[in-house]
This record gives structure tokens, sequence and C-alpha cells, in this order.
């Protein structure tokens, strides 16, 4: 694994209701190519809001994101351009219901990738085959399960050629059987060397699969760690009261 | 001889053959009801004045349907929150100088929108006539359409919206996400599932608007309420003209109906 940096968080702050509710207090983390974060804490914590800020889904209210060297928060920069090379997956799939699934995984690359719809289409039914939903590619989301979908998600943002891949909560909304497939796809995306940031409650998986854990409470990085340091050898009493919660 | 004369001597026949009763004004029901259908329609080509009438209807609500859909869509996009509220920095893809620009663009679209839905339509058409274009020699279609399209506008500005609303918020963070602009969101994501929520209102509007054409009689245009009602002024008959004209009005409502019922089920298809 090479160590150069590939997202840079500093001082991130985020208020909403005008500084009401303050869900990020001062946040800074590096996130290294080929890495894979796992982000846990209690809800409320602002873990989805720090991943939601490195893609600039939310403005940032203090704070500076940098991605392959460019301050991304600074108005000038093409925010497009950016997100192009970060792929996003919700917790509730998003799919686009009107199109079908070969459809929603190949506008954007024809659209900004100015790919031709045959070489998208190709791409396209390589990343199903790869997730074994090859026969659903004119499919609508409707006829799909949440797991077919939550992976259908992850192969459209793939369709981009990201660098980074970020999850929001991508199992939370999904039936318990199903966790298993959506998890799967991650994991080899995982070994191929894929850089991820991964809001998860999946301890297994984090304990598996991260490269390096941060636990988050009250829009603070309370302790991070490797899987071993944060689920083993937790420091913070904080740390040690949530992982008594959940495991 | 052909059909079509044999077809109107035949007609001709029928209308000698009840000039006795007329003159001793004995007619019963149905020779009565010749007689005004006669009158009404057969004699002089009546029935072409309606086919123009409907021609000039269909025509002035087919275009101001056009411009008051696209106009409409363009207010309800400015009058989204996040427009209104774009402040031109911090997402970096409008210039400061643009952001007021649209900021001014989106105030100017709810007054619009108020003042249009706050005034009669017929009070607009008189002034676009009259008015605006008084001393200009303008088509009567045009006036009619540039009129009615403005209307509808507000109306469908307030339709779209709600179905632009009515979209989840996740469907347009996925696009962004993807890297798609704001407006490319819109149109590809946005916009085609809006238009679905929003059909059975806009059918509404459509139809609403096909009628409301009739108020361009008072501006001179021969449509079709304005052809019933030279007909009348012709054969003093008092229902004849006007229920022809209302059955054409009907005939197109419902095909116009049938037609979005059967878009609706085809849009349907892909629910979820």
């Amino acid at each position: 694994m090479t160590t150069d940096i590939i997202i840079s968080v500093r001082d991130l702050e985020k208020h909403f209701d005008e500084g009401k509710l303050k869900a990020l207090r001062g946040v800074t983390a590096d996130i290294k190519r080929g890495e894979v974060v796992v982000v846990i804490g209690p809800s409320g914590s602002g873990k989805s809001t720090f991943l939601r800020c490195l893609n600039l889904l939310e403005t940032p209210t203090k704070g500076t994101v940098t991605v392959e060297g460019v301050n991304i928060t600074d108005p000038k920069v093409n925010i497009n351009k950016h997100r192009e090379k970060m792929g996003m997956v919700f917790q509730h799939f998003n799919l686009f219901p009107h199109m079908t699934i070969l459809r929603n995984m190949t506008l954007a690359p024809m659209k900004l990738l100015k790919k031709k719809k045959a070489d998208a289409e190709e791409k396209a039914m390589a990343l199903l085959k790869r997730v074994g939903l090859a026969d659903r590619a004119n499919a609508y989301p409707s006829q799909l399960s949440g797991g077919q979908k939550q992976r259908i998600a992850i192969v459209r943002a793939l369709c981009m050629e990201p660098q980074v891949m970020l999850f929001d909560e991508p199992t939370s909304a999904l039936d318990p059987e199903m966790v298993g497939e959506v998890l799967d796809v991650m994991k080899q995306l995982a070994m191929e060397g894929m850089t991820m940031v991964v809001v998860t409650h999946e301890m297994g998986f984090a304990r598996e699969v991260a490269d390096r854990v941060i636990f988050m409470d009250e829009g603070h990085i309370i302790e991070e760690g490797t899987p071993d340091e944060i689920f083993d050898h937790p420091q913070q009493p904080r740390t040690q009261d949530f992982l008594r919660k959940v495991l | 001889m052909n059909a079509a004369v044999e077809s109107i001597s035949i007609f001709e026949q029928w209308w000698q053959n009840i000039q006795p009763g007329i003159q001793a004004n004995t007619l019963n029901f149905w020779e009565n009801l010749y007689k005004e259908i006669y009158m009404n329609v057969i004699q002089g080509d009546r029935w072409l004045q309606y086919l123009r009438g409907l021609g000039v209807t269909l025509e002035v609500s087919f275009f101001s349907i056009l411009v008051g859909l696209l106009l409409g869509t363009i207010l309800a996009i400015l009058r989204l929150p996040q427009v209104q509220n774009i402040s031109g920095k911090g997402r970096g893809f409008l210039p400061t100088l643009g952001a007021v620009i649209v900021r001014g663009l989106s105030k100017f679209a709810g007054f619009y929108i108020n003042i249009m839905r706050g005034t009669p339509l017929l009070l607009q058409v008189l002034i676009i006539n009259f008015g605006i274009f008084g001393t200009v020699r303008m088509d009567k279609v045009i006036i009619g359409v540039i009129a009615c399209g403005l209307n509808s506008a507000a109306y469908v500005a307030e339709i779209v919206r709600g179905g632009i609303m009515s979209v989840e918020k996740g469907q347009t963070e996925a696009g962004r996400s993807l890297g798609l602009s704001g407006i490319r969101t819109m149109i590809y994501i946005i916009l085609p599932q809006a238009a679905k929520s929003a059909l059975p209102a806009m059918c509404n509007e459509f139809i609403s608007l096909i009628k409301e054409t009739s108020i361009l009689s008072y501006i001179a245009l021969t449509e079709l309420t304005k052809a019933g009602d030279y007909i009348r002024s012709r054969t003093y008959s008092a229902f004849t003209p006007y229920i022809v004209s209302g059955l054409l009005y009907l005939i197109v409502v419902l095909t116009l109906t049938w037609l979005i019922g059967k878009l609706e089920r085809r849009l349907r298809n892909s629910d979820h």
C-alpha cells in the first residue's frame, strides 16, 4: 500500500439551522490511497455528515477538504469534476426509478466521460456480471430486491471509474438476509485496492476489512486506529461504552 | 352522380318535405329537430364553420400549452428553494453576479405567478389585445397564444413545482454525487419523475386551458365558441349552434383525457 494522501480534511465544522446544531466540531483526518477507512459511532455523532462533506453534498461551515491536492471547499473549484472521481453509495440506494438498470449505470459515463453508448454499456455489463446481476440489465429498480438495488448502486458508481468510494450506511436499510451480499461486493472492492470510506454499523465488516477505524461522537473524532486497537483495546471511555453496547 | 352530391340532395329532399309543416307550424319533435340541424349545420355548409372554429381552438390550445409548459417549467425551477437561496459561493458553479441575477429572476417569478393567477384571464386577454398590441396589426391567433400561454404558465409553474418537490432529495444527491451538474440532474433525473407525479394535475390544466380559449371570442377570434355564436346570429337558433360547439369541445377534452390516461398507465409500469 502506498502512503500518498488522497483526501485531507482539516478542522472541518458543519453547523445546521444557523449554528443551533453543530454536527461537526472540528474534524481532522487523512485518507491514504488504497486505504479502507470505516467510520463508526452512535446516531447523531456526525459520521454521515463527515462523509457527505468529503464530496461536498454538505457544504462545510468551516475548515477544508483537500482531494488530490485541490481544496474542493474553494468556491472556484468545479466540484462536479471532483465528484466524478468520488463514487457514493447511499443508505436508500437512490437508483433512478424511471430508468432501466443499464441506463442508471450508463447515464453519467455517457454525459460526463463522453463515452459512446456501446462502450458505456459494455463496461456496465462487465460490472453487472461481476456482481451477478447481468440478467437484470433491462429491469427497472422497482423490480429488484433491496440487496440487488444496493449492489447496482455500487456498480453504478464504479462505472465512473472513481478514485475513492464513499459508503453512507450501505446496509442499514436492508433486510438482514441481504446484508451479506452487499458486504461481499464491498469486500471484493477493498481487496482490489479501492480507496474506501465507509460509514456503517456493521462491526464485523469493520473488523475484517478496515485498515483503520475512526470512532466519532458529538462531532469529534474520539479515537482512531487499526481494528484491533479500536475493538480489542479501546483507550477512550466513550469508545469503550459504545462498543459495549453494540458488540 | 357521386355519393356526396346524392347525400346532400337527400338532406335537401327532407328539408323540402317539412316545408309545409314549417309554414303551418305543425312540426313534430323529430321534424323540428331536423329543421334545427338543417339550418344550423347543413345549410350553407355551416358545419365547415364549426370545423374551422375547432381548428382555431386546437391551434391556439396546442401552442398555448407549449408556451405554458416551457415558461411554467422555467418559472417552477426559479421558485425552488435551492434556486431562491442560491449563494453563488460555496458550490462554485455560479459566479456571484449570476447568483444575483438568478435571485432577481426568482423574485420576479413569484411576482409573475401572483399577478397571473390573481387577475381574470379575460382582463389579461383584453390588455394584451387592446393595450400591448392595440396599435400593431397582429394575427389574433398569436395574440390568443400569448395571452393563454402566459396565463397557463403561472398555473403550470405551481404544478411542476409540486411535482419537483415530490421527488425524493436522494435522487438529486445521487445525480450530483455522480458528477452531474445541477441542471443536468434536473433534466435527466428530477423532471422526468416530476412529470409523472404532476401528470393528473397537468391534465386538468390542459383541459381548463382548452375551454378557456373560448374567452378569445371577446377579441373577435373566430374559434369554436365564436363560430357557434356567429351561426346563432344568422339562424336565430338559441340552442343548437352552442350545443354543436359544446359537443366538439367535449370530443376534444375526452380524447385528451383518454390519451393522458394511456400515458399515465404506461409510466406507471416503472413505478417503485
